[in-house]
């Protein structure tokens, strides 16, 4: 399969005629997906767990029968350790708060990445100084990769939590985090898995890695907003606090007591997203049917062939790991002594669509000494000529910019 | 392409990237930040004045083009004005990138500053063009207020 033929699938990019190289952000969606969403709002809606008529019944199944769908995707061991929220954040917020704010003590380590989005270092920041616990970063190297010796001097005994991020939605780099889940379990922590970037490019195997936890939203993967999903293993989940009260996720209600329903519920308060459910389900069908290698294959061509374009252009500050095969499909760069803000702006008026700024990572940019960056990330969708329109608007801009300098 | 040329011109170009008004005055009456956390726009704008008269002004900071340029621009046209001149300035440069300000003649006493006038058609960058404008005018705010106390 050719980026070509699978760019058929994808209605918007059909109908528009921008290079669109913001995928770390959001992903097109195919037409499988959009259609499938629709299906649901015309022939099976209704609240589920909450109708005893057949219509709701369908709705309940559909949406069920997506659990075990994304159980099987990730190699969960129990459907029930598939909870879902509405994206990666409250994913880690879930974690954050129900498994933290009871389990971390005074003295206590939180070890989290400098990579981390802020969705995966806010929480904790906050966690960690509501208890008294130390928050604490592995720093990554002129190569940005989290060396192994940085992993094993940060992550000690007392280390209790480690969040990590798998893929950098700013450098892409491609985390060693078996590693990392490896050393951690052997120090007595449990790990956090913000495969938020990874899972739309990687087949992810919750058992192998041995995750304790892990989050993802299902928009950056073919789906819709506004539905994500957290992974956490049974044992650890059953132990925990819920996070969010109310509606189908008690079993009793008394007026000064409660008794909280068993997982999945205990962690679903409230009417839940089913169409954006449905959604993922045809997402994960979409992304079985073309397969991860497949995936990949495509990815890692465009991504080499646009690398090996604007490595061309000494006007460009490119911030990518040097070894190829720990690089996923983000690159984060500058024009040198331009604001990326004009850069985007300008590459816009080209038909090119990049991110720019601190891409929810301002730690990490801070650690980099710079204040923004521009992202070109790259999914299947996107060809070589993609890849040859942003170098042309790359050129563009610096002629722009160069005769002020 | 045609709407970029129109706001990356050569006047917006060479005020953002060597102006004249990036220095530190001597001495100042107001000092003030600026921040745009969208796209890490920061400037800090220094005021002196002369009894109602903005009698020098000075930027420093980094940030966008369009922010930058739109700093120094403001301070060529604001310097050597009354507080009250000032303020119409500001309130009419604000009204022409949110398009509630298009009649040309009041659109002239912007001098240079006429030249943002594009950025009312790039929502991302409206913040950009305001950022040194809504900084000022805290500032004139803040000096009428405060201004019991004899600065
Ligand atoms: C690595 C990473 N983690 C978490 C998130 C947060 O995702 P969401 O905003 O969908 O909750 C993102 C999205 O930008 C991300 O790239
Ligand atoms: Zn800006």
């Amino acid at each position: 399969m050719s980026p070509e033929e699978i760019k058929k699938d994808f209605p918007l990019l059909q109908n528009r005629k921008e290079v669109y190289l913001d995928s770390g952000a959001t992903t097109q969606k195919p037409i499988q997906v959009i259609e499938a969403v629709d299906e649901y709002y015309r022939k099976y809606n209704a609240n589920p767990h909450r109708g005893a008529y057949s219509l709701s019944i369908e709705a309940t199944q559909a949406y069920e029968d997506t659990r075990i769908k994304i159980a099987k995707f990730i190699n969960a061991r129990y459907s029930e350790e598939i909870i879902f929220s509405k994206n990666a954040t409250e994913s880690l917020n879930l974690v954050a708060y129900s498994y933290g704010m009871d389990n971390l003590e005074a003295g206590d380590e939180v070890v989290i990445s400098i990579m981390e989005h802020h969705a995966n270092l806010v929480p904790w920041q906050h966690v960690s100084k509501t208890k008294g616990a130390t928050l604490k970063y592995m720093y990554m190297n002129d190569e940005y990769e989290l060396t192994d010796e940085e992993i094993e001097s940060k992550i000690t005994d007392k280390t209790k939590v480690v969040g990590i991020t798998h893929i950098s939605n700013v450098l892409g780099t491609i985390n060693n985090v078996k590693k990392i889940i490896n050393y951690a379990h052997k120090k007595g922590a449990i790990v956090i898995l913000d495969a938020s970037q990874s899972i739309p490019h990687t087949k992810i195997d919750v058992q192998d890695l041995d995750a304790d936890f892990l989050a993802f939203s299902g928009h950056k993967l073919l789906a819709p907003f506004g539905i994500g999903v957290l992974y956490g293993k049974r044992e650890i989940l059953n132990k925990m606090n819920p996070f969010l009260m109310g509606g189908d996720m008690i079993e009793y209600v008394y007026e000064q007591n409660t008794t909280f329903a068993p997982l999945p519920n205990k962690f679903e308060a409230g009417t839940q997203n089913v169409g954006g459910v449905i959604g993922l389900g045809a997402a994960i069908d979409y992304i079985e049917k073309i397969g991860y290698d497949t995936i990949q294959k495509i990815e890692n061509e465009v991504t080499s062939y646009a690398i090996e374009k604007m490595s061309k252009l000494d006007f460009l500050d490119i911030y990518i790991t040097p070894n190829k095969k720990n690089h996923s499909a983000v690159i984060s760069f500058n024009i040198k002594g331009v604001h990326p803000h004009d850069v985007a702006s300008i590459l816009d008026a080209n038909g090119v669509c990049v991110r720019s700024g601190n891409h929810c990572a301002q730690p990490l940019l801070r650690f980099m000494g710079i204040d923004s960056t521009c992202r070109a990330s790259f999914y299947f969708y996107n060809t070589k000529e993609d890849a040859d329109k942003l170098v042309e608007a790359l050129k563009k801009a610096y002629e722009m910019f160069k005769k002020y300098m | 392409m045609d709407e970029l040329n129109d706001l990356y011109t050569d006047l917006i170009m060479e005020h953002s990237m060597n102006s004249c008004n990036k220095r530190e005055l001597e001495c100042c009456d107001y000092c003030k930040m600026g921040h745009n956390p969208n796209c890490g726009d920061e400037i800090k704008l220094e005021l002196k004045m002369d009894g109602d008269i903005i009698d020098d002004l000075a930027f420093s900071g980094h940030g966008c083009a369009i922010s930058q340029a739109s700093t120094s621009i403001m301070i060529d046209t604001l310097r050597g004005k009354n507080i009250h001149e000032a303020r119409k300035i500001i309130e009419t440069f604000i009204g022409m990138i949110k398009r509630e300000i298009t009649d040309e003649a009041e659109l002239k006493k912007l001098e240079d500053a006429i030249a943002f006038r594009n950025v009312s058609h790039m929502p991302a960058r409206v913040k950009c063009a305001l950022l040194a404008w809504h900084t000022i005018e805290d500032m004139l705010n803040e000096r009428m207020e405060g201004n019991s106390d004899g600065k």
